[in-house]
């Protein structure tokens, strides 16, 4: 997993990099098997090696596979990593071991989701009965969150292809015709 | 490396899409409809099912894609997924408990809850499937008009 972070930050290969970072996310998903928590190596592995990686590719093809080189020194980047980084990991410190019986977050609510949730919920999962019941107003928002990224995407993009689409004049005559197909689409969807 | 015309002519690539994206889908069913008793919901299951018609979009071109999925059924979807969880909870309000209680749908902890959680997850699922969907298939579309104008005589 480090190794292929490092290798990340080396590469300039943009088309690379989205690969590995792909990579990175489906480790990342192991390591959550390893501590037993396979819904979210699910998301991981689903999400972060997907479509992440796939939507990191489809925006590849809209600009260069080459990073550019930037001029002017990196030292000032390299100490905000350093310092933000070192303060994660001095944070690290007062944590509680992994897996320890005393730590605050196996004394408080979960306790109760572990004995109570077959009776009061169902589902053997207890992922899901916490999600979607215990926890619905997260869930909801989560999902509110989801459409509204795609909201976003098809406001700022979605738009500035309609207005491509009304400008054909100096195009080829199956290009337009081309066109005309997409405006269908277009006003069926807004209809 | 995603470009359409070029992943047209690979038939080997053509092939192994083909036999893949049913089992991708029907997986993207049981883990939507199994989550209550394995890993998974519908979070993880919108998001194979929006991956099997990406798969068929990369293969086959947006446009070929975009006639299975049209852009008025993205856009529906997305908005119907999240009003189905919305309403879930409105549903309960009206029948006489807390917004997500679902015991009230049907007055029985086992049963209420169990509808409940269905139609939660069911919403979830929808909207994931048709925002990644969506988001992919406005950038891929994107690119290929892009390529229309660089290139016109493509």
């Amino acid at each position: 997993m480090a190794a292929s972070a490092l290798v990340m930050v080396r590469l300039r290969n943009l088309f690379a990099v989205a690969m590995l970072s792909g990579a990175f996310s489906l480790i990342a998903a192991v390591l959550y098997v390893v501590m037993d928590a396979v819904d979210v190596a699910f998301t991981e592995a689903a999400v972060g090696a997907g479509i992440a990686t796939v939507l990191m590719l489809s925006t590849l093809g809209l600009t260069k596979q080459e990073e550019k080189i930037r001029a002017g020194s990196p030292l000032l980047a390299l100490l905000i990593v350093f310092v933000t980084g070192g303060g994660l990991l001095y944070g690290t410190l007062d944590m509680p071991h992994y897996g320890d019986a005393t730590a605050p977050i196996n004394n408080h609510v979960a306790p109760r989701y572990i004995e109570k949730s077959g009776a009061e919920v169902g589902p053997p999962n207890i992922v899901t009965s916490i999600l979607a019941s215990y926890r619905g107003y997260d869930t909801l928002g989560e999902t509110a969150v989801v459409f509204t990224a795609a909201i976003g995407v098809l406001a700022i993009i979605g738009r500035s292809r309609r207005k491509k689409m009304g400008a054909p004049e100096n195009r080829p005559e199956h290009d337009r015709e081309h066109d005309r197909e997409h405006d269908h689409e277009h006003d069926r969807g807004t209809a | 490396m995603t470009k359409p015309d070029m992943m047209h002519n690979k038939s080997i690539l053509r092939v192994v899409s083909k036999l893949l994206i049913p089992p991708i889908m029907l997986f993207a069913l049981y883990v939507q409809f199994h989550g209550d008793y394995g890993p998974g919901g519908g979070f993880q299951a919108g998001v194979i099912l929006a991956s099997g018609f990406i798969l068929y979009g990369i293969i086959f071109g947006v446009d070929t894609a975009r006639k299975v999925l049209p852009a008025w059924a993205t856009r529906t979807m997305l908005a119907v997924g999240l009003m189905i969880y919305g309403s879930t909870g409105l549903a309960t309000l009206i029948m006489g408990g807390n917004y997500l209680d679902y015991t009230v749908l049907t007055g029985n902890v086992k049963t209420g809850q169990e509808l409940g959680i269905f139609l939660v997850e069911f919403g979830v699922g929808t909207t994931v499937t048709a925002a990644m969907t969506t988001i992919f298939f406005t950038f891929a579309g994107q690119r290929e008009d892009d390529e229309g104008t660089e290139n016109p005589t493509q």
